[in-house]
């Protein structure tokens, strides 16, 4: 038998996890630098396409690990040579800096890797459906099972440090209070580095699994750009567990969205009201719930600002 | 007075003449000298930036490469060179109306566009009202890839001429294909929302009413264009629906992610598609479609026994690194060096008039463009895609994969009746 929610479900959810792994990055840094990085999805977009060469020299297990350490390197310099001599004139600058890196990265990867998809592809050891969910009717691919094992193995991890280490709570300590961190003799700007590395990181990370699970190309960056501001906003900025409800609640908003042929004529039939094409508003109500889906992640963004500006576990008010 | 009747006589006349392809009165009438060596320019308006920057850049490439080899061979008459001139439309109409002007100013008088019908449409439309009021600067639209139906058909232009097959064309021939083949039950139908897919999706619904009336169309979505990242919701509802027949006119990252999803969920559906051999797309779908994706269109890599273009193919390869697939390049300008050959000129008027009906034997087949809408005529073939190996010895994009001949039609096959009412201008200027 061939449970079709149960697997739509599953989609919905490994998808939420890719986008959860992308907003992780953006709303740690937003929370602990104030900085909203525009760059995070090139960042992201470098990450497959770095795990794309990596993987032609290495394998595919070796660019999993080199891909996101090389893309510390480059987030901790850009901090280090660029955000931080911005930083004294306000967050304009900064944001205006990060939006014009986003440009020339996407530029640089034409120049290196061409216009065109490039070849990255799942490894062989992960390719092919999950064989005990093949046994329930269900073909669902093990590597969105790797995928999903990677994220929620990121959100314990990412816990874990901010919580149960040293360098956790001076980087939570310094989002605060940077002034008497700095007093008490810990180097504030240095763990501000390490914070915009990791976070990039963590791009980079989402992009060397989403790079092969999609398609690697000069494209990428633009399209996830706009979807993990909606992650970031929906869920709170700078709450990573709000990222991770709203990413997970946007997967699966997309996905059964996406499968569902319900229209408002439907609606209005079920309530007994028969429209005849010449009806106003007859055009908006014959589309389906698969044509809008795509737009529904933004119209949940409308509604929570409207409704709960701060997010879902936003604590700022301002 | 009389003068007036005279020219209207004579315009008539000359539609006349012009449909049934005679153009002897016009010779005996003005024994035109042999044209003076030049250059002519022609403009090229397509993307050069942004998402579509790929292809568009890889085609002005394609062009350059053509009018090396038209200038070589002298086709359109000895001295006459061609000269591309590269202008970027950023994919959309309203830049290439900006970019039109550029192209008026600078006293170009040929323009070639191909990726998107909104920009030909646009093109089309500015270019004949153009010439109506600037007879003098009448300018040529010579339209290589964009297939909406309507350019040939309720707004055609005189100045307009087609060099791809457009989309009733191909659907005619996968119809005339999935015709025969009883395998085929439930189609499910995916394209883009935008003109093009809306075409698709129409047209496949109408062919497959008239050929096949007991297959069932389980499906019909359409998504947005270029915004969609996870194609699996799409896949698990062709599952539920027991489609075993995927009809799409997606084109890019659209159509790759789409057979991708169709892997990866293990969906045993075939997927015919318009454009699966566009730079880029048999990269990402890979092994992925290997027996699954089968293509429309007017030429492929191996087709036996005389492999068409071959030796230019490899030799663009060789020279860019890059694919080289779309021979409209070829035909437009074979057929525009024709036409300046005939009409012993290199004005826009005569050239498009000289152009009208003519027919040519290039090496995919017989072609011609009917003067009755400025269509071109040419054989279309069904290829799948498959391992490289034997006849199919064209690797694409290095991928160990090529495409393979199904079926081969006849110019005649997929030529559709056109409702062109074409408005002529006067021949005399």
């Amino acid at each position: 038998m061939y449970d079709a929610t149960l697997s739509q479900a599953l989609y919905g959810v490994s998808y939420g996890l890719l986008l959860f792994m992308l907003a992780a990055g953006l709303t740690l840094i937003f929370s602990m630098m104030g900085v909203l990085n525009f760059a995070h999805a090139s960042f992201y977009m470098l990450g497959a396409y770095f795990a794309y060469q990596l993987s032609l020299w290495l394998g595919f297990w070796p660019a999993l690990v080199a891909a996101p350490v090389l893309l510390f390197i480059i987030g901790a310099l850009v901090e280090r040579w660029g955000l931080r001599r911005v930083h004294k004139w306000g967050h304009v600058p900064e944001l205006l800096f990060t939006f014009g890196l986003s440009y020339i990265i996407v530029e640089l990867v034409q120049v290196i890797w061409g216009r065109a998809a490039v070849a990255y592809r799942v490894p062989d050891e992960l390719d092919g459906p999950v064989a005990w969910l093949q046994q329930m009717g269900i073909t669902f691919p093990q590597y969105r099972m790797f995928m999903m094992a990677v994220a929620i193995g990121m959100l314990a991890s990412i816990w874990l440090v901010l919580t149960r280490t040293r360098i956790g709570l001076v980087i939570q300590a310094a989002l605060t209070h940077p002034q008497q961190v700095e007093a008490l003799g810990h180097n504030v700007p240095q763990v501000f580095m390490l914070v915009f590395g990791g976070g990039s990181a963590l791009a980079g990370l989402a992009g060397v699994v989403g790079g092969n699970a999609f398609v690697t190309e000069p494209a990428m960056a633009g399209t996830v750009g706009a979807i993990v501001f909606v992650v970031i906003v929906v869920g709170g900025m700078g709450s990573l567990v709000g990222a991770f409800i709203a990413a997970l609640l946007i997967g699966l908003l997309e996905n059964f969205g996406k499968a569902s042929d319900f229209t408002g004529l439907k609606l209005l039939q079920a309530l007994g009201v028969e429209l005849t094409p010449d009806a106003a508003l007859y055009p908006v109500l014959k589309l389906t719930m698969s044509q809008v889906a795509p737009v529904l992640p933004y119209l949940l963004l409308v509604v929570i600002l409207i409704v709960r500006p701060k997010g879902l576990l936003g604590t700022r008010e301002d | 007075m009389i003068r007036r009747q005279a020219i209207a006589w004579f315009a008539a006349a000359s539609m006349a003449l012009a449909a049934s392809g005679a153009l002897a009165q016009s010779k005996a009438a003005a024994p035109a000298p042999p044209v003076a060596p030049q250059t002519v320019k022609i403009a090229f308006i397509d993307p050069l930036s942004g998402p579509f920057a790929g292809v568009g850049t890889n085609l002005l490439r394609h062009f350059q490469f053509m009018t090396e080899l038209v200038n070589a061979q002298q086709l359109a008459g000895p001295g006459i060179r061609f000269e591309m001139v590269p202008f970027d439309n950023k994919a959309s109409p309203q830049e290439s109306l900006t970019v039109l002007k550029q192209v008026i100013d600078q006293g170009i008088r040929y323009v070639a566009q191909g990726n998107g019908s909104g920009a030909a449409l646009a093109l089309s439309d500015a270019i004949e009202k153009h010439n109506e009021r600037n007879p003098a600067q009448s300018i040529v639209f010579m339209n290589y890839a964009a297939v909406d139906p309507d350019l040939t058909n309720s707004k055609c232009s005189f100045w307009h001429f087609r060099f791809d097959a457009n989309t009733d064309m191909k659907m005619e021939a996968l119809t005339a294909y999935i015709k025969n083949r009883p395998e085929v039950k439930n189609v499910f139908l995916i394209n883009q929302n935008y003109s093009h897919g809306q075409q698709v999706s129409r047209v496949a619904k109408e062919m497959l009413a008239q050929k096949r009336p007991d297959i069932k169309i389980v499906g019909d979505d359409l998504h947005p264009l270029g915004q969609v990242r996870d194609f699996s919701p799409y896949i698990a509802k062709m599952r539920a629906a027991n489609a075993d027949t995927i009809i799409t006119g997606n084109w890019g990252p659209d159509l790759a992610l789409l057979v991708r999803a169709a892997r990866d969920a293990g969906l045993n559906a075939n997927f015919y598609t318009y454009y699966a051999g566009v730079i880029g797309t048999p990269t990402a779908i890979g092994a992925a479609g290997e027996n699954h994706i089968r293509q429309v269109s007017y030429w492929h890599p191996n087709i036996t026994p005389d492999y068409p273009y071959e030796k230019m193919m490899l030799e663009f390869k060789k020279r860019f690194n890059e694919e080289w697939y779309t021979v409209a390049t070829f035909t437009s300008l074979t057929v525009l060096a024709e036409g300046i050959k005939r009409a012993k000129s290199t004005d826009p008027l005569k050239v498009a008039y000289a152009m009208e009906g003519v027919k040519l034997t290039v090496p995919h087949g017989e072609i011609e463009m009917r003067a009755t809408d400025h269509q071109l005529l040419q054989p279309l073939w069904i290829s799948s895609w498959t391992k490289v190996g034997g006849p199919n010895r064209n690797d694409i994009e290095k991928t160990g994969y090529t495409w393979k001949t199904e079926v081969a039609y006849p110019t005649y096959v997929a030529s559709q009746p056109t409702s062109c009412q074409m408005k002529r201008p006067s021949r005399a200027q």
